[in-house]
């Protein structure tokens, strides 16, 4: 792919999905006998996955079990996952993201087994991070972008925050928020990292009516009427996060199905406990294509 | 594989009646392969009950595990703030009753000489015991145990096994805080499903001393199960964190009263 046009890049990404799609049908058949012999009970068992919610690079505070893209892509494959969305650890502390965000795509593209879509990080706090989005448009061609409100430090009702996503539509790109990185009860004392504050989100989005968002890690901290409020704007949701049993049926009661994807937030969870949600809550074919891979696909904007 | 959750509640399902949460819980549990449940506490919770609040939640939990008694063991709620009317529930609902644990939360802290009369009765009576516990930075609730607290307790109990609740939530303390307690048990429940956990659970204390729970339906049995099935560790280890090791421990008293395993 050599083109700058974002509308090209992800119809190029439309195929080359495709073709991970086709690839993944006999891996995800093997998992589905795998997953029966290991948690018996399925109704409806899913085909290939977008997963929405991953991360490369390292983790500050930890080694991950998963520590190498080749390890993470392979635990991925054995989920039937055929795409994967990437951004990086590295993006939350470090000042330059530019080198970040290069380093993610290269990674993506070296070590990604066609399986990983870079998704780059944008720091508004930051002089001249209109240049790093500039880049993850045109130097690397992202389809999306990926912001960390509560570590780099702003709210959402800022003016820096409108301006990232009148620039973010203006390129057709996917944003991604995250909402928590961890628990906050359990976080570093010395990186004390509120939960992002999504109640002005929907007045934010206001101006952006074509906007694509998606939250990520949302449902610890964002329950009920809110989420309600947020999906009727047209947010995504994915379901790393979203805890109780049979969560995701119990969510899909009110919740519009087109508006929930898959989400694992591996490497740093067990990449079983998304893949195991789809097992717990009775889902028909329908909703598992949905939540799997349809819902993914259009947010993607291909 | 065997699973025998040890970390169930009634809340996160709907129902009118305990018995109606308790088959709710258990459909969902048999999609995930789950054979057993332990169950404790009523709705609605109660952070520092007085002994006629915990008398009510336990019989909600005898409700609850009467009508399915090949599916789930009950564990009696207590509060040692309220000692003698704590050894008399703990009579009534597991020397006189079917219940086969004991479970302590937050109503006062786990290494109070309050609790030492309610371990030693437990302990004859070959009960399960289970004490909640977190290392919270936000601060927690009145009365929280950290991993710490429960290690003074362990200490002064040291032939009777004791289970460390959540393992301090921040498992990479609580191990740290229990891992030379030879008596100490760790439970993987109720905290989110991060990756090395239990790896770290089984370097540090060995597989023999890790409990697969869940603190269902708040929690997801499939966040919670990940933890063992997600974990880089052998299928020896996984198959005793899931329902060797519970067993294990539940086995005297389910003998003595004549329970089928």
């Amino acid at each position: 792919m050599n083109s700058t046009d974002p509308r090209l890049q992800a119809e190029c990404l439309r195929h080359v999905s495709r073709r991970g799609f086709l690839q993944a049908a006999a891996t995800v058949t093997a998992e589905i006998a795998f997953q029966t012999s290991r948690a018996p009970g399925a109704e409806a068992s899913a085909g290939a996955i977008i997963d929405t919610n991953v991360f490369l690079g390292q983790w500050p505070f930890r080694h991950e079990v998963l520590n190498s893209t080749a390890a993470l892509v392979a635990r991925l494959r054995a989920n039937g996952v055929a795409e994967a969305w990437a951004g990086s650890f590295d993006a939350l502390l470090h000042k330059d993201i530019s080198s970040v965000n290069a380093r993610l795509a290269q990674e993506c593209q070296r070590n990604g087994d066609g399986l990983l879509v870079p998704v780059g990080a944008i720091n508004p706090m930051l002089p001249g991070w209109e240049e790093d989005l500039r880049r993850c448009v045109e130097n690397h061609r992202m389809p999306a972008i990926r912001l960390h409100p509560n570590y780099h430090g702003y709210r959402l009702d800022a003016p820096v925050f409108e301006r990232v996503l009148a620039l973010a539509d203006e390129r057709n790109l996917l944003v991604q928020i995250s909402v928590i990185m961890e628990d906050e009860r359990t976080i570093h004392p010395l990186v004390n990292v509120p939960p992002t504050d999504t109640a002005p989100l929907s007045a934010a989005l206001e101006k952006f009516p074509k906007m694509r968002l998606q939250l990520l890690n949302s449902f610890r901290t964002l329950r009920g009427l809110p989420v309600l409020s947020l999906a009727a704007r047209g947010v995504r949701f994915e379901i790393a996060t979203l805890e109780q049993v049979a969560g995701i049926a119990t969510l899909l009661e009110k919740f519009p199905p087109q508006n929930l994807c898959f989400g694992s937030y591996a490497p740093f969870f067990y990449l079983e406990s998304a893949k195991l949600k789809l097992q717990e809550s009775a889902l028909n074919p329908a909703q598992m294509q949905a939540l799997c891979f349809d819902n993914a696909r259009r947010l993607s904007g291909r | 594989m065997k699973i025998w959750d040890l970390h169930c509640h009634l809340t996160g399902v709907t129902g009118t009646t305990p018995e109606e949460r308790m088959a709710q819980l258990i459909a969902i549990a048999d999609r995930m392969g789950i054979e057993r449940l332990c169950v404790y506490m009523g709705i609605p919770w109660s952070l520092d009950p007085s002994p006629e609040t915990f008398r009510k939640e336990n019989d909600q939990v005898l409700r609850a595990i009467g009508k399915f008694p090949l599916r789930t063991f009950g564990f009696v709620y207590l509060n040692p703030k309220h000692v003698e009317a704590s050894l008399a529930e703990l009579e009534r609902c597991v020397a006189n009753g079917p219940m086969v644990g004991v479970k302590l939360w937050v109503a006062e802290h786990c290494n109070a000489p309050e609790l030492d009369p309610i371990i030693r009765r437990a302990a004859e009576l070959n009960a399960v015991i289970f004490q909640h516990t977190w290392f919270n930075i936000t601060g927690g609730k009145p009365g929280e145990s950290t991993p710490n607290e429960f290690a003074e307790l362990a200490a002064r109990h040291p032939s009777v096994p004791l289970i460390c609740g959540h393992t301090g939530g921040d498992w990479e303390l609580g191990i740290r805080a229990i891992r030379h307690l030879k008596n100490v048990y760790a439970d993987l429940a109720g905290s989110d499903p991060v990756a090395g956990y239990t790896e770290m659970a089984v370097r540090e204390l060995g597989a023999e001393r890790v409990l697969y729970g869940s603190d269902a339906g708040g929690r997801s049995f499939a966040s919670q199960l990940a933890k063992v099935y997600g974990a880089d560790i052998s299928d020896d280890a996984r198959r005793l964190i899931f329902s060797e090791n519970l067993k294990r421990l539940l086995l005297p008293i389910l003998n003595a009263k004549g329970i089928p395993v």
